[in-house]
């Protein structure tokens, strides 16, 4: 594989944390390339970043900009923290490659009314005994056995609705849920059979790769915004529980399926031409751009359902941990929230409100307040946004802060790796990495060794630098920084 | 082993080139990558079970893809990885046919040191082609 040289564009600066790309740069480019970050998170970028927002900027439909979020890393056709907004009326497109394989792939934040002194002397047990009940790694499968009629049926329609239903969760998680839990444009006719065998039986895993669990304390001084933290629940020295994870193999599949159509049509049929095969996309209103939203919103349901299974398994082990119910315990969830999807929204677009498909691969939707998209309870506040860092690091509970309208509402979602899996795995043993952060008193129990190595914190951006950057663009300010105590990995 | 890792091509996927005299023996080195993209050492899968199935494609690069892809569905369908490939590629009127005899076991944490989970083949910077003496294919994948 030739290894291609990429262009620094230049870049002309709007302000300290918005860089923009002008659209002379690359033939095609319908609007310009946006980049938010600070100056040091820009040197820090990969340059087939700038590659890869800049053909973002010529699909058909786009509107304003091609936006790549502070975390932003080269992936494949889009970037990793890539936003994009497409005008459903105006030949807008969809694009399975700017949602990601990993359809709706997010973050879930509870909480417990346990203190860091209560939980640090039992955090090895009680990571073990999560590690068993919440399975991880290559080609894990879930507790709950269901037929794959009932799959296509109801989990692939009815997203966290129908755990909820099982008894897997309270109706109030689904108020705390992005979409209330469920793609309602979702139609499971539209599901291949290999993406039901592939998934039907996942419900309630991790995976692997960056997916993990963590057990995470508030250090005192970590609260940002107090009185925000305290409204959401959350106080000094209280221990919560994030987790990140998506729609394995299900939504894998349905991805590859329409990226395989996409490809076979975009050019025959609709006459568009991209700059990379990952680009792959359709009109938004076609019988081909129909069908992938409405697939994609299976793989959407597939998500909440499984991150709506797994808070249950998780409030099963401190309950029996802890000999108290879930509701002593206070575990409530505070939210759960989405960085690989496409979604349906209204946004005002140069004085006029306009019927978008935007697409947020590896960018967390952040809603100022007052949107409609923010449950009722918090919607005057701003949508909670969760950030997660790598195991070393630490995380962020933030919220949408009121230039998210300048982003169609997105931030970033992450550190953003800064160097290849492979060559984090050359510079350190897994098995040393883990024995050297148990002396930090961060306890990580994982599948692999090899894929804990490959998750090292140094492969990462400082986390602290991506917050800071979505705080000075003002579209998400931090509420809380949460740091590991300890990790579950795939 | 002719296949190999390259680092310098994907910062959070894993990208592979693999190659061999012949389309078949490309085709085993790529099913190798892709399965020692999930585990550490793919000679410790043994072969205790025979799984035989066919992949067609209108152009090799597709067929690559479909065999990789299947794979991977079996991966998370039946928690099969495979270590060894008898392979028989046909090309009838522009129709590409594959036949596959795959070997392998279930997966299994304890025995198989597990790594990525292969979500999906990706379509950035794939080449598929048959270079004067040999056949060539980059993959990049999703994990």
């Amino acid at each position: 594989m030739p290894v291609k040289e990429f262009v620094k564009p230049e870049f002309i600066k709007i302000s300290d944390v918005v860089w923009d790309i002008h659209p002379d740069f690359k033939e095609g480019m319908r609007v310009p390339a946006r980049i938010v970050a600070t100056k040091k998170l820009i040197d820090q970028m990969d340059l087939q970043v700038y590659d890869q927002i800049t053909n973002v900027a010529t699909l058909p439909g786009i509107q304003k900009y091609a936006f790549c979020m502070p975390d932003g890393h080269s992936g494949y056709g889009f970037p990793i923290g890539g936003v994009a907004a497409f005008d459903v009326n105006a030949g807008g497109v969809i694009s399975p490659g700017g949602i990601g394989f990993d359809i709706n792939c997010g973050m879930r934040l509870v909480l417990t009314n346990l203190t860091h002194d209560e939980v640090k002397p039992h955090l090895k047990t009680l990571v073990e005994k999560l590690f068993k009940r919440v399975p991880a790694g290559v080609g894990s499968r879930g507790f709950i056995e269901i037929s794959k009629q009932e799959f296509r049926d109801r989990v692939a329609v009815e997203g966290a609705h129908w755990a909820v239903d099982e008894g897997y969760g309270w109706p109030e998680d689904l108020e705390r849920t992005e979409l209330g839990g469920r793609a309602d444009w979702a139609d499971s006719s539209k599901i291949s059979q290999k993406a039901i065998d592939r998934g039907y039986s996942q419900i309630g895993t991790l995976g692997s790769g960056n997916h993990y669990l963590e057990i995470q304390w508030v250090k005192p001084e970590n609260i940002v915004n107090e009185s925000l933290a305290r409204k959401w629940g959350l106080f000094p020295d209280q221990v919560v529980v994030m987790f990140h994870c998506g729609s394995r193999g299900f939504g894998h599949q349905v991805a590859t399926d329409y990226l395989v159509l996409f490809l076979s049509v975009m050019e025959t049929k609709y006459g568009i031409k991209i700059l990379d095969r990952e680009l792959a996309c359709a009109p938004f209103n076609s019988p081909e751009g129909q069908d992938y939203y409405t697939a994609m919103g299976c793989g959407v349901n597939m998500s909440f359902a499984n991150r709506q299974v797994i808070l249950h398994r998780i409030r099963e082990v401190f309950s029996d941990f802890f000999k108290k119910s879930p509701e002593e315990l206070g575990m409530h969830m505070v939210f759960d929230i989405s960085h690989n999807r496409g979604t349906f929204e209204k946004h005002e677009v140069d004085g006029r409100v306009k019927e978008l498909i935007i697409h947020r691969k590896g960018a967390t939707g952040c809603y100022y307040p007052g949107r409609e998209e923010i449950p009722e309870m918090y919607r005057e506040d701003g949508s909670p946004v969760i950030i997660g860092g790598s195991m070393e690091t630490g995380s962020y509970l933030l919220v949408g802060g009121p230039r998210a309208r300048e982003t169609f509402c997105s931030t970033a979602h992450g550190s953003g790796r800064t160097m290849s899996r492979t060559k984090a795995k050359k510079l350190v043993r897994g098995q040393e990495l883990l024995e050297g952060l148990e002396q930090r008193g961060i306890f990580v129990k994982s599948v692999s060794f090899s894929g804990a190595a490959e998750e090292a914190g140094f492969a990462y951006k400082n986390i602290d630098d991506v917050v800071e950057a979505t705080t000075l663009a003002g579209i998400s300010l931090p509420v809380v920084k949460l740091l590991p105590l300890g990790n579950i990995k795939g | 082993m002719p296949y190999r890792f390259l680092e310098e091509h994907a910062i959070s996927d894993v990208a592979f080139e693999a190659w061999g005299d012949t389309i078949e023996e490309m085709l085993q080195s790529a099913a190798r990558a892709l399965t020692n993209t999930m585990t550490e050492d793919v000679d410790k899968i043994e072969r205790k079970i025979t799984k035989e199935f066919d992949v067609e494609a209108a152009n090799v690069e597709m067929l690559v893809f479909n065999f990789l892809q299947e794979l991977i569905f079996f991966k998370d369908a039946e928690r099969l990885l495979f270590s060894k490939f008898d392979l028989d590629v046909n090309e009838k009127e522009g129709r590409w046919h594959l036949s596959v005899k795959s070997y392998g076991e279930e997966l299994s944490p304890e025995k198989h040191d597990l790594r990525a989970d292969v979500k999906a083949v990706s379509f950035h910077n794939y080449r598929v082609e048959k270079t004067p003496g040999r056949w060539e294919a980059d993959v990049i994948l999703d994990v």
